[in-house]
């Protein structure tokens, strides 16, 4: 062989190896399925959609492309991951039941965190899926849109404790669970303010009343679990003290255009609800809550958590969000 | 001129110009001929060394591009982004260019398959080539494409830097760019008129220590074939150099003289500089404020405590990145060229000198080369320093695929430098502020009526532009 061809080669060899390699190698490693996660401006997840079998172990490996992100299976209890730029984490999930699995994105990425979702298609041979049950407020017909400002409204923050100081007897109608979620404060305050043994309290201690009734219907481990929903999932637009002031609150608000205009994703938005107003959330039901967390808010950029939170987890939550009107204490 | 493409040819090599212009002032410096060294002489007369650490280069660029458009889009876990640009782009600034002034040319893979084609042959000129072989435009000759490129590169460098894809189709369209014009053009067009890099390494390469020069130069101008030309892929004739800027170090002279007449001598820094020239070229002295007005660009933008500015520069195509390339445009267009062309003029005139502007900007801008690069050197601490860590977890994971090859794909290693940083780049801001203002001094003495009013306002732009780095580097 000529030193010439001796030379190419050289060159030929090198420059395909370098190619060659890497590729081959790549081939025999991949196991499993690898998701990329990017903010939702960017693409999101790919693929956002996948299918699992009962029983059959799903491995994924998950990196991202951008920020740190998360993963999670909503409506379930399997763990989550974080999600490293550059890095990947694998896990293996394995489903018992059949149906569709929504995934989620854990960390606030952006101001479109909440579109990071797929879906896992889960199927099963002999199984079949739950039937969903409609929400309640589904069932109670409520027009979860409407706004009925509260014609009345505390002066002071009631306060459960001191309802229960007071010592008075509530009628047992309004202690049930039925009751509680289908009712607003200011109905359940109305009622109370018309019962003839209470006629002799004040409208503030009539909140205090209310107060109670609503402690009554939430518990330690409840509010606690409520507590870390809210503070995962809502705070980054409702803000941290529940006044709708979260650190996505101000883009939500501009108009579009500026420099935040090509963050969103098209649709139109408004500030986030606050929780700290007694005039619309003592006028609101639990079960209204609970609509506007499962359906979102149309039309407001307000996410749908519906596929996400299991139905306890929901009433966790809207008991979290009483917290901002009531105090629940056992000390006032 | 040192191309003999570029005069005309027989009887009109300048050879005065690479001598001296006042013996009394300037004693012939030592050099130590790397060609007479015995045990290395082997190694420069052999094609094969260097050409097998250009096939290992050709192989890492390919290698490069394949990371670049299939491994993680990550920047930090790519090996197109940490090699080309924190590696490779903080060797080349602190070691290839001040050490061997071209000696990154000598390796570079990017001709090497256009010049496969050309020349027939990947190790020696064959017979059956493929080019139209013609001669590079006139009007194009120069280092302004050069300048042009690097501004080109400064524009997209907030993106380019960091995005792998990019930095792939960068890499791509250079080896295509390179091939075509060797395709069409005699030599090594790409190298000599339009690499950024060439340019950028080509000027501070009147710095280093190489240099490629014939031993005895009556033996030249008696020598019929001129074989050194003919073989050189530059178009370099080797009496007619005057400084290392324009030689790649091939060596291709040196084996193909049959005289044994070229010299691969190592020279005291900075030799090149402080020599008057006959003619000033303005395409040099744009090229080295281009390179200036860069350095503080990438500074500002890559280090300073604007994070608006950092959001426009990676916007690439929206009204803030206008307004970004219309300010780095207008900065070395205008404002660098202005400022210096001012200080050189008065210069002039504070020193009665009658000399023209256009040879008087060109001879000064000499004094621009050691601030410039040690200003790049400066930046490159605060720039790459902080993401050495990188390289070593990307030679495990290049692809950033999740591979852990070396088992040091997590090694929290990382140079601490910040400790030294701040008084590191202080000192190499000064050291290239003493060498240029060296070199201004020398100009002053071999000026035919020299007087330190001529240096102060050239000194005094040099200062400014010293302030203006400490306080993006240093705060």
């Amino acid at each position: 062989m000529s030193k010439e061809w001796l030379a190419r080669s050289i060159v030929i060899v090198l420059a395909v190896g370098a190619i060659a390699i890497p590729a081959v190698a790549s081939w025999g490693r991949r196991h499993g399925i690898e998701i990329h996660a990017r903010m939702a401006e960017t693409g999101g997840w790919t693929p956002e959609s996948l299918t699992a079998v009962v029983g059959v172990p799903l491995r994924l490996r998950l990196t991202s492309d951008d920020v740190i992100h998360g993963f999670a299976i909503g409506q379930t209890d399997l763990p989550v991951v974080d999600v490293i730029p550059g890095e990947f984490s694998e896990v293996t999930y394995t489903f018992d039941r059949p149906g569709k699995y929504t995934f989620y994105c854990t960390r606030w990425c952006g101001i479109n965190h909440w579109r990071m979702r797929g879906a896992i298609v889960v199927s099963g041979p002999g199984t079949k899926p739950d039937i969903a049950r409609p929400p309640l407020y589904v069932s109670l017909g409520l027009e979860i849109d409407a706004r009925n400002p509260a014609d009345v409204v505390p002066v002071q923050k009631p306060s459960s404790a001191r309802g229960a100081w007071l010592g008075a007897t509530i009628p047992a109608a309004y202690l049930s669970r039925d009751y509680y979620l289908a009712h607003s404060p200011l109905e359940l305050w109305k009622a109370l303010r018309d019962e003839p043994n209470l006629r002799n309290f004040s409208d503030q201690d009539i909140w205090d009343l209310a107060a109670l009734v609503w402690k009554s219907n939430a518990t330690p481990q409840e509010l606690k679990t409520g507590q870390q929903l809210y503070a995962t999932n809502c705070a980054a637009c409702h803000g941290e003290s529940g006044a709708g002031d979260g650190v996505f609150a101000d883009q939500l608000d501009r108009p579009k255009s500026g420099e935040h205009a090509e963050m969103r994703a098209g649709e139109m938005t408004t500030r986030p609800a606050g929780f700290t107003a007694p005039q619309s959330m003592l006028s609101a039901s639990p079960a209204q809550l609970q609509g506007k967390i499962i359906r979102g808010g149309m039309g407001t950029g307000m996410p749908y958590w519906g596929p996400i939170f299991t139905e306890e987890q929901t009433w966790a939550l809207v008991a979290h969000l009483w917290t901002f009107q009531f105090d629940l204490e056992d000390r006032p | 001129m040192n191309r003999l493409q570029e005069v005309t040819w027989k009887g009109k090599v300048p050879l005065a110009e690479g001598l001296p212009a006042s013996p009394r002032i300037r004693a012939p410096q030592k050099r130590i001929n790397l060609a007479q060294v015995t045990w290395f002489r082997p190694l420069l007369l052999s094609r094969w060394p260097q050409f097998l650490i250009r096939c290992l280069t050709l192989a890492g660029s390919v290698f490069t591009i394949f990371a670049g458009l299939f491994g993680s889009p990550v920047g930090s876990h790519n090996f197109a982004i940490i090699f080309v640009w924190i590696a490779w782009w903080t060797a080349l600034k602190l070691a290839f260019i001040p050490l061997g002034g071209r000696s990154w040319c000598s390796v570079c893979p990017i001709p090497l398959p256009g010049e496969w084609l050309q020349q027939g042959g990947t190790l020696e000129k064959r017979r059956h080539r493929f080019s139209l072989n013609l001669r590079w435009p006139k009007r194009l000759r120069g280092s302004w494409l050069q300048s042009s490129g690097f501004l080109l590169i400064g524009l997209f460098s907030a993106v380019t830097m960091t995005d792998a894809r990019v930095t792939a189709w960068v890499l791509l369209g250079l080896f295509g760019l390179a091939i075509g014009l060797s395709l069409t053009f005699e030599r090594r067009a790409f190298c000599s008129y339009l690499c950024p890099i060439g340019g950028f390494s080509g000027i501070y390469a009147k710095t280093a220590p190489p240099e490629v020069r014939v031993v005895d130069a009556s033996i030249c101008v008696s020598h019929r074939e001129k074989t050194c030309y003919l073989n050189c892929p530059w178009g370099l004739y080797p009496l007619a150099l005057r400084d290392s800027s324009q030689c790649g170090l091939c060596l291709e002279c040196l084996r193909s003289c049959p005289q044994d007449n070229i010299a691969i001598n190592l020279r005291p820094f900075g030799s090149d500089l402080g020599w008057s020239r006959q003619s000033g070229r303005l395409d040099d002295a744009f090229l080295a404020l281009v390179m200036l007005g860069s350095a503080l660009a990438f500074a500002t933008v890559f280090t300073g405590p604007w994070g608006s500015l950092k959001s426009a520069a990676f916007a690439i195509g929206s009204p803030p990145w206008g307004l970004y390339a219309l300010g780095f445009l207008a900065f070395n267009l205008t404002l660098m060229p202005g400022l210096f062309s001012l200080a050189v003029w008065m210069g002039s005139r504070w020193s009665g000198q009658k000399t023209q502007l256009r040879r008087a900007i060109g001879n000064q801008s000499q004094v621009l080369l050691p601030l410039g690069l040690f200003a790049w050197i400066a930046f490159t601490i605060s720039f790459a320093f902080p993401k050495l860590n990188t390289v070593l977890s990307v030679l495990s994971d290049p692809l950033g695929w999740g591979w852990n090859l070396l088992g040091i794909a997590n090694t929290p290693w990382s140079p601490d430098l910040s400790g030294i940083s701040s008084i590191l780049q202080v000192s190499i801001l000064l050291a290239g502020l003493f060498w240029s203002a060296s070199v201004a001094q020398r100009l002053v003495k071999a000026s035919d009526r020299g007087s330190l009013r001529q240096a102060l306002p050239i000194l005094a732009f040099c200062f400014l532009f010293t302030l203006a780095m400490f306080w993006l580097l240093v705060g």
